[in-house]
């Protein structure tokens, strides 16, 4: 794929199975059966993931997962900085994360201000019980006061090199690699 | 995109953008207020009445946390224009950093943005006769979430507008932007309440309803000035209201699918019957609700956003 | 004094000498005694302006009689015609009298006050003619411009009733109930701006019945600021009939199109509107082949808070006097339509001929007055609306390039006018 070029695989489609297989039994392990949760995906890739991660906990748990997705892009505090994406869908089930475990499900947590931004987003539709976050790759360089609780690989990366984390249901593979900001 | 002065301003790319955001803020329904515009402030200066709207503008703006100032001034006695002028470099002193405008003199959006007096952005609310682009856009979006989907235009839509075209700022801002989706317009009035020259504009005219009614996914009616009458630009309301009004024989001629849409506010009984403005086909009370949604992606575009 | 080295009217060279405010020789050139040399500049007949708003008495905020004669000067004028819709109205001896004496009180450009037709401009009963024309502002012809006088009947009389002193009436040809509210040229971009438009039957529909009048009473007749393709065929036939019509045309008529007024900035708002590209070149045209018999400015200062609004509140009116005969070049000279000596007959001698004034418009002959305007064809020059000698700056042609300068102005012998930068 073009955006790989000169790049280097840190994960294949099975690492990242894995990594997904091994998040979801520490969801249901923390989280006492997984009866009151709800995991938001954040747009493009995170929903994606949380998808996923549903459908591994509804076939451990054999019951339905609430899932959804949470566009955080209004809630940035960095607007004027960034270069606009285009906004994505938000879809929050009626009523769905009034005290429940809310997980929020991202591919990769870098500074913290997109988790930062969701949760700001988070306070406006209700009160969850509590919220968790669930990422693929910490590639640490945190801005803020945020952590993962669970993590499916962490990657130390330097600030002139880039994450990237290719999905099949919108890519052409399940991969991830370090490239440089060039 | 610094100011919002025209429908005519818009390319397709441009409009669908601002479709899709309103799409994506009316997902966020659920939120009690996005932060997006927190530290802004917002102008609402209107010259002209118009609770309706400018409640609209109040409300997008509040949504997103930008404070709002309201300036209402009946604009009739206007001398000179001192008051516009004045006006602007006082809200220029208390930094405003966007100016929405409502005035009866066309063109005064296009001066308020251009004529120095303010650094600010500008959005028209409505100048004159001659435009007012957010409720095309409201329009369009109305007519897109009945037929489309996000990301579409309005291609293959077929939308007719009917009533006095010559003085309606929101005909001329439809006209323009229905067509640059691709949708078909059809303007529908006597020979009296068309503009000159309006055979170079991308639209078809007629002086027929009956026969445009049968082929429209849409029917967009406008309201009639009784004022009008004195200027002999038709013999009476009952005259206008045989040959151009929306009554239910009319309404039975529209295909099944086709909405009923009108920008308020209702001469009811002149340009369209109760029956037809209340019924389940019409979408007047949902084209309120989408104005606050286009409302807030303009502003959030304009002062958040990168250029379109 | 003597001129050296000077282009008389476009065609030959010569060196002049003036002496009391006459004419007293015209010689080979070089051939007198090195004085001011005006090698490369053109002399024309000092300009006459039939159609001038001087805005005293009453709006003197705007302009004087002074600072009007100051930019007429600056513009190569020698001649002014006051418009009467000043404040009190020009309908009496009395005003008239008062404006022909600020005028000589100035002593820049002869004036001359133009009477109104009705009393107090109201369009119902005719003001003091008579009295005018006796006074000593000697007034020849009547107008109630910025108004028509919409009335056939009343149109009749007048034509009819000056014709006992020679007198002429100039009309400002706009049907009132067909222009009610209007703003600007009334055609598809009116209708996309959504300004109400002044559609040109209102101005063409006055001028055929005017001309009918004319024609029926034998009186005479002059347009005021034509500004339609159909006006003018309609004043072609006129004349072709044998009627005594005469018609004027503005600098910016000639120059300017309707697409201007895009921005909605009133400095393009002007009464009657710019029109089309197609009225432009029908307004050239006719002044090429003397259906519009001349160019007069209708300067039409205004206050910066008439201007600096919303078109729809603005003033109606332009400058003119300072850029006319820069504007006339650029517009028929320049691109050879028309010689400059034909365009000395417009600004010059046939509007002097119109008004009846005996010291302007003359040829340049020995014994004649010294009126004169020296222009440098050579120079091309930047318009700034806030280099002007007129009180007011409502210039359209603020920022554009004209062709052509005026350098000096004479009256009777006297420099009224000189440009410092072109160091005579």
């Amino acid at each position: 794929m073009s955006d790989t070029k000169g790049a280097r695989l840190v994960l294949d489609a099975s690492d990242i199975t894995r990594a997904l297989t091994r998040i979801s039994y520490e969801i249901i392990e923390r989280s006492k059966g997984a009866s009151d949760i709800v995991l938001l995906g954040i747009p493009t890739r995170g929903a994606y993931l949380a998808q996923r991660l549903a459908q591994s906990l509804e076939k451990i748990q054999n019951q339905t997962i609430v899932v959804g997705t949470l566009d955080i892009t209004l809630f940035r505090d960095d607007l004027r900085r960034q270069p606009i994406r285009p906004l994505m869908r938000t879809d929050i089930p009626d009523g769905s994360i009034e005290n429940a475990l809310v997980i929020l499900v991202d591919d990769v947590f870098f500074s913290g201000r997109t988790i930062r931004a969701a949760l700001d987003a988070l306070n406006e539709f209700g009160r969850p019980r509590a919220v968790q976050l669930a990422v693929l790759i910490d590639r640490g360089h945190r801005e803020l006061p945020i952590r993962a609780d669970y993590v499916g690989k962490n990657l130390p990366t330097s600030l002139d090199e880039k994450v990237i984390v290719h999905l099949s249901e919108v890519d052409d593979e399940d991969s991830v690699y370090i490239g440089s900001v060039s | 995109m610094k100011h919002l002065l025209s429908s005519e301003d818009l390319n397709r790319d441009e409009i669908i953008t601002i479709l899709d955001t309103a799409a994506r803020m009316k997902d966020l329904a659920g939120a009690k207020k996005l932060p997006t515009l927190r530290g802004f402030t917002i102008v609402n200066l209107f010259f002209e009445d118009s609770t309706r709207t400018r409640i609209s503008f109040e409300a997008a703006s509040k949504r997103l946390s930008a404070d709002v100032i309201n300036f209402s001034a009946k604009g009739s006695s206007v001398s000179k224009g001192e008051s516009l002028k004045d006006t602007a470099l006082t809200l220029q002193a208390m930094g405003a950093d966007a100016i929405v405008i409502r005035h009866p003199a066309s063109g005064s959006a296009y001066r308020l943005a251009n004529a120095g007096w303010i650094s600010g952005s500008v959005i028209n609310a409505g100048d004159g006769t001659h435009q007012h682009p957010t409720q095309s856009l409201l329009d369009a979006f109305t007519i897109r979430n009945h037929f489309g989907l996000v990301g579409n235009d309005l291609s293959g839509r077929h939308i007719a507008i009917v009533g006095d075209i010559l003085h309606s700022r929101v005909a001329r801002s439809n006209i323009f932007l229905l067509s640059t989706l691709g949708a078909k317009v059809s303007v529908v009035a006597p020979p009296t309440l068309l503009p000159i020259g309006i055979e170079n504009w991308p639209c078809e005219v007629s002086y027929d309803l009956d026969s445009v009614l049968p082929q429209v996914d849409a029917v967009m009616m406008l309201r009639i000035q009784t004022e009008r009458m004195s200027d002999s630009f038709f013999p009476s309301e009952l005259e206008y209201s045989k040959r151009y009004g929306l009554d239910a024989k009319r309404f039975a001629q529209l295909p099944g699918h086709a909405i009923v849409m009108h920008p308020g506010p209702m001469n009811r009984g002149l340009e369209i019957s109760a029956t037809v403005a209340d019924c389940e086909r019409s979408v007047i009370v949902e084209q309120v609700a989408n104005g606050v949604l286009i409302r807030m992606a303009v502003l959030f575009h304009i002062l958040a956003g990168e250029s379109l | 004094m003597i001129l050296n080295n000077v282009n008389i009217l476009g065609e030959h060279n010569a060196d002049i000498e003036i002496d009391e405010g006459v004419i007293v020789n015209i010689a080979a050139a070089g051939s007198l005694q090195s004085e001011i040399d005006c090698q490369g500049l053109t002399l024309l007949p000092g300009l006459v302006d039939l159609h001038t708003h001087m805005r005293e008495p009453g709006f003197e905020e705007s302009e004087t009689v002074a600072s009007a004669s100051r930019a007429g000067a600056r513009g190569g004028f020698t001649a002014l015609h006051a418009m009467p819709n000043t404040s009190p109205v020009g309908d009496t001896a009395g005003v008239v009298e008062q404006v022909f004496h600020l005028g000589q009180a100035a002593g820049l450009c002869d004036v001359f006050p133009i009477g109104a037709v009705t009393k107090n401009l109201e369009g119902k009963q005719l003001a003091e003619l008579g009295a005018m024309a006796e006074s000593e502002a000697r007034v020849r012809i009547f107008s109630d411009d910025g108004k028509c006088v919409s009335d056939p009947l009343l149109m009749r009389r007048a034509l009819e009733y000056v014709k006992a002193f020679g007198g002429v009436i100039a009309q400002h040809a706009q049907d009132p109930l067909l222009t009610v509210g209007s703003q600007m040229n009334e055609s598809e971009l009116s209708s996309r701006l959504g300004l109400k438009g002044w559609p040109a039957v209102a101005e063409e529909a006055i001028i055929a019945r005017d001309v009918l009048l004319a024609q029926h009473v034998k009186g005479k007749l002059h347009i005021c600021h034509v500004s339609t393709r159909g006006s003018v065929e309609i004043i072609q036939r006129a004349k072709e009939n044998g009627i005594n019509v005469t018609a004027e045309v503005t600098p910016h008529h000639l120059l300017l199109t309707e697409d201007l007024v895009e921005n909605y900035d009133p400095i393009f708002k002007v009464n009657p509107p710019l029109r089309s590209r197609d009225d432009v070149l029908a307004l050239r045209e006719g002044v090429q082949n003397g259906v519009i018999d001349i160019i007069a400015t209708d300067h039409a200062p205004h206050p910066l808070e008439s201007k600096d609004c919303e078109w729809e509140v603005a003033a109606f009116g332009m400058l003119g006097l300072e850029t006319a005969l820069s504007v006339a070049y650029t517009a028929l000279v320049k691109d050879g339509s028309m010689s400059i000596g034909q365009l000395a007959d417009v600004l010059s001698t046939r509007p002097a001929a119109i008004g009846q004034i005996a010291q302007h418009g003359r040829p340049i002959t020995v014994g004649e007055p010294a009126n004169f305007v020296l222009f440098d064809t050579s120079r091309s020059y930047r318009v700034d609306k806030y280099d002007s000698f007129s009180k007011s700056t409502n210039n359209p042609y603020d920022t554009m390039t004209l062709h052509g300068k005026v350098v000096m102005t004479m009256l009777r012998g006297n420099i009224t006018y000189r440009d410092v930068e072109a160091k005579l």
